[in-house]
């Protein structure tokens, strides 16, 4: 194979972006190509969301947007200036955790927990979006959030619970 | 760490279903994996992979990778830190006798040649696609239909890989009923939720890394072997980790490539492998081609059994997928002829895969007992009771604890077995074509040599501490249990510590042995800790108990007390300031005896199925799915029964939908992402019910616990697989069963 010079990429500048992240204004330094996923990663610390996949097929990464489940590693950061982004870290009402997350331990809704973080969020949005009314609901509803372990019947226990009790 | 488990009202807490104690930090996020590393401002690793099956790199351009902005290091064999080629033993688990970045040579598609480092994950990532890499390509031989090189193990980790007893040929040809049938099973990839990592660290010579790995002192001995450290210079970390299921149990190379990118940038560095580079670099579980030939008489009586495995390995590493191995001892057979037949190819090496070689073995020879079933006449349930092995056949020995008989009844009972009609593609309920399957389960009962530490404090906290694992199998909450029980105190007062090689040592996490291997050594070490504790209570002249022979003490709510007056009380937390010494710490260890001359060790279990086939839609699901399983003594109810459900899911997709596609001229992967690998989704999974046939088997352990870990995967493809024909008519005897499989051919009876 020829070896050929090949121009450098131009390093690609950084722009100011400004969230609301789990209720509080954060402002980062981002470049274009940093993924909403990647900057809760690596640079605000929010190591709670996982990266199963980066490409859209696991759920791992799975955040709420102005309350809509989305999947952060399919989302460049910059695109969500000024929008509301709730984490598994921003769940819980200080000490107190959310019902679904009380309930994914009650129920034992999760194994080695890598998928547990978008399960939940998943399922905070599916609640919402009034998806999870029936087991079959459920069982469609969170079918984008893989789970290697295999802890889907207690998942769908875990959120019907939550939706008896509202 | 703090938890949210409701209080247990009761003494005993082995045997009750108590939420995990990592429950709450997994609900909340803050459960740190091994990419979640708390390093500040880490380097940022993107590895590359060879495109050709077979050959030498002939060119590598890294100018445009080096010109990027954010690139730090480009490490290729040219560059990279020399380190030995180790060969695989059990204190140095590597894979491959091929170390990374070493020389030209390709020996599979997907092998790394190539490591990009850079200051933000962004910048290494674009840098690895600007690598400009040529290979001299040479001839590669990547399926098994062409392999030419086929070995003959003798044996697999200690066991006959060709054993034989009578003279099965011979009773196999004087049969009343034969069957011969071969079964196929494709490569499939374990693809645990969170990819393989490594943050790596170097400090004064001394190496720290987290990493993704079921075997924290695996890791830290090759890594110690490779740099040609002492193996205290070296500290492997994991304390959670995504799932495994074996791909992260023996030692694979990107570890050493981020120590080595560390070393040479002296930065930390995180690699984290992408989904897709996790089909080539951790082992899968190799393809099997199984031939399974059984004599029986018309009641159905097994006479002879012969089961000729191939499966393949590569050419650096050597893995035998061993699908025969519980053929020898299932059943009640006096003429056995397994062989192991392994193709070299140019591809990576397979490794363990949740139930290894028991997985598909069950499958094959569950499949074949439910044809030699319907060649019968044969209710297939009843063909399973009726060649029970009331001792091991293959090495003659009785077994510990057997409930198999118990577990088929109990399933039979619970699933209405009774109720199935017998022949095939009888049963139709609302457009649907519907069918019932059983089959066996069963995984071999394993125990290796483990320690754990126990300290008390003054601040009355415990402390349970040793170098296992909780891949998501319930560790920490069992061992919190455990220690609780001997001490006396709530299982929530309990910090369990594990995932560190600096921690007593603990065996791989793998072969369903963790619970049975360092329970027993958390125990001891608990009951050193109390015995220690009742020492300084009954001797110390400033203790409530002064004086008391100690078997008139016990421990009981956090404290010691007197049996006769409970109000006689010390807790620990006192106990260890009289003490003097701050703490009380007691190391224990636990390890196999000579038992397994007289006894053979094996779970059992029954897995019931229905499935339903809509012919229109060309719809295929599994509808309802029992296990009942007999595995000892349960330690914790609610973990083993996610463990079992686990397994049966793993069964749904081994037996529905999972295939890794290999292009059969070049080997790449084609299926190497998790769109194109399916596995099963929520909406694949129906409700499962898992019950368990409960014996303590204490000649096994002082626990009588077995494992869970895997034997909820066994049998499961062969139930389906019978259900599928039971409902259809249709055999499939090549996984996975997908619908296109049932249309095109016709039903064979009904
Ligand atoms: S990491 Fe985003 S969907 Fe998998
Ligand atoms: S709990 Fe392990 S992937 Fe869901």
């Amino acid at each position: 194979m020829p070896t050929t010079e090949r121009p450098a990429a131009p390093a690609q500048p950084a722009v100011q972006l400004t969230l609301r992240l789990n209720g509080r204004e954060a402002t980062f330094a981002v470049e274009p190509d940093v993924t909403l996923l990647d900057l809760l990663r690596e640079r605000a610390g929010l190591t709670g969301s996982k990266k199963g996949c980066d490409r859209g097929q696991c759920g791992a990464c799975t955040v709420l947007v102005n309350g809509r489940r989305t999947l952060s590693c399919l989302a460049l950061a910059l695109a969500h200036a000024g929008d509301a982004i709730t984490t598994i870290e921003g769940l819980a009402a200080g000490s107190e955790l959310h019902p679904v997350q009380a309930a994914f331990v009650e129920h034992d809704a999760f194994q080695c927990g890598f998928c547990t973080p978008g399960q939940i969020l998943s399922a905070v949005g599916a609640i919402a979006e009034g998806h999870a009314r029936t087991g079959d609901e459920i069982r469609e509803a969170m079918s984008g959030n893989l789970c290697r372990c295999g802890a889907y019947p207690n998942i769908v226990a875990a959120i019907a619970a939550v939706q008896r009790a509202r | 760490m703090s938890t949210v488990i409701e209080a247990v009202a009761v003494s005993r807490a082995v045997g009750q279903p108590l939420d995990r104690i990592d429950g709450h930090a997994k609900v909340t996020g803050a459960a740190r994996y091994a990419a979640d590393a708390p390093i500040a401002a880490p380097l940022h690793a993107a590895i590359v992979q060879s495109t050709i099956p077979c050959g030498r790199i002939a060119a590598i351009d890294e100018s445009a990778a080096r010109n990027l902005a954010g690139v730090v290091e480009v490490l290729t064999y040219r560059n990279a830190p020399r380190v030995p080629v180790l060969s695989f033993d059990f204190t140095t688990p590597v894979t491959e006798e091929l170390a990374p970045l070493q020389s030209d040579a390709i020996a599979y598609d997907g092998q790394h040649v190539a490591v990009v480092i850079a200051e933000t994950f962004e910048a290494a990532r674009a840098g690895a696609t600007l690598l400009r890499i040529g290979y001299e390509r040479r001839e590669a031989e990547v399926s098994l239909d062409t392999a030419r090189t086929i070995e003959h193990p003798e044996q697999w980790f200690g066991d006959d890989a060709q054993p034989r007893r009578g003279d099965p040929e011979r009773a196999y040809n004087a049969a009343a009923v034969r069957v011969d049938a071969t079964y196929t099973t494709p490569e499939e990839t374990h693809n645990p939720l969170e990819p393989s990592v490594t943050v790596a660290e170097w400090r004064d010579g001394e190496l720290t890394v987290y990493d993704a790995t079921q075997w924290v002192r695996g890791t830290r001995a090759v890594l110690a072997k490779s740099f040609e450290l002492d193996e205290e210079k070296v500290r492997v970390i994991s304390p959670f980790l995504g799932g495994g299921f074996g791909c992260k149990g023996f030692f694979w190379p990107h570890p050493l490539i981020a120590a080595m990118a560390a070393k040479v940038t002296n930065r930390p560095v995180k690699l984290v492998l992408t989904r897709e580079q996790m089909f080539t670099s951790c082992g899968y579980r190799s393809e099997t081609r199984q031939r399974v030939r059984i004599g029986a008489s018309r009641e159905g009586r097994l006479q002879a059994i012969l089961h000729d495995v191939l499966a393949e390995s590569s050419r650096v590493g050597m893995f035998v997928e061993s699908a025969g191995a519980v053929t020898t001892m299932l059943y009640d057979v006096s003429n056995i002829a397994v062989t192991h037949r392994i193709a070299r190819l140019d591809v990576p090496t397979p490794t363990a895969m949740r139930a290894p070689g028991k997985a598909p073995g069950t499958y094959a020879l569950g499949s074949a007992l439910d044809e030699l079933a319907y060649a019968c006449g044969l209710d297939p349930l009843d063909v399973l009771r009726r060649n029970d092995a009331a001792v091991d056949r293959s090495s003659g020995l009785p077994f510990s604890s057997k409930q198999l008989l118990a577990c088929y009844e109990r399933g039979a009972e619970a699933f209405g077995w009774s109720a199935r009609p017998k022949a095939p593609r009888a049963w139709r309920e609302g457009g649907e074509l519907v069918g019932w399957g059983v089959a066996t389960a069963t995984y071999p009962a394993l125990r290796s040599p483990a320690q754990a530490r126990v300290t008390l404090s003054t601040d009355g906290l415990v402390d349970v501490a040793s170098a296992t694992h909780d891949l998501g199998t319930g560790m920490y909450t069992i061992l919190a249990q455990i220690a609780a029980d001997e001490l006396g105190v709530d299982p929530r007062a309990i910090r369990v510590r594990i995932g560190d090689s600096s921690f007593p040592v603990a065996p791989v996490a793998g072969g369903s042995m963790s619970s049975a291997s360092v329970g027993p050594a958390v125990q001891d070490a608990a009951r050193r800790a109390y015995h220690e504790a009742v020492a300084i209570a009954t001797s110390s002249g400033e203790s409530a108990l002064h004086g008391l022979p100690e078997r008139d003490v016990e421990a009981r709510d956090g404290a010691l007390r007197s049996k006769a007056d409970p109000s006689r009380a010390v807790t620990y937390a006192d106990l260890v300031r009289l003490g003097g010494s701050g703490a009380i710490e007691a190391l224990g260890s636990a390890a196999p005896g000579d038992e397994d001359e007289r006894l053979s060790f094996y779970s059992f279990g029954a897995q019931f199925v229905e499935v339903r086939f809509d012919e229109e839609l060309a719809r295929l699901r599994v509808s309802r799915a029992l296990g009942v399983f007999d595995c000892g003594r349960i330690l914790n109810p609610k973990t083993a029964r996610s463990q079992m459900i686990g397994g049966i899911v793993w069964g749904i997709g081994m037996a529905m939908l999972e295939e890794t596609v290999r292009d059969p001229r070049y080997g790449a992967v084609v299926t190497n992402n998790l769109a194109d690998y399916h596995v099963p989704v929520n909406a694949d999974v129906p409700d499962i019910d898992v019950l368990f046939v409960e014996e303590p088997d204490l000649a096994f352990n002082s626990l009588g616990a077995r494992g869970v870990g895997e034997i909820g995967i066994t049998g499961v493809a062969a139930a389906i697989a019978n259900a599928v024909y039971h409902a259809t008519g249709v055999r499939v005897r090549d996984l996975p069963i997908v619908p296109e499989k049932l249309l095109g051919a016709g039903p064979a009876a009904g």
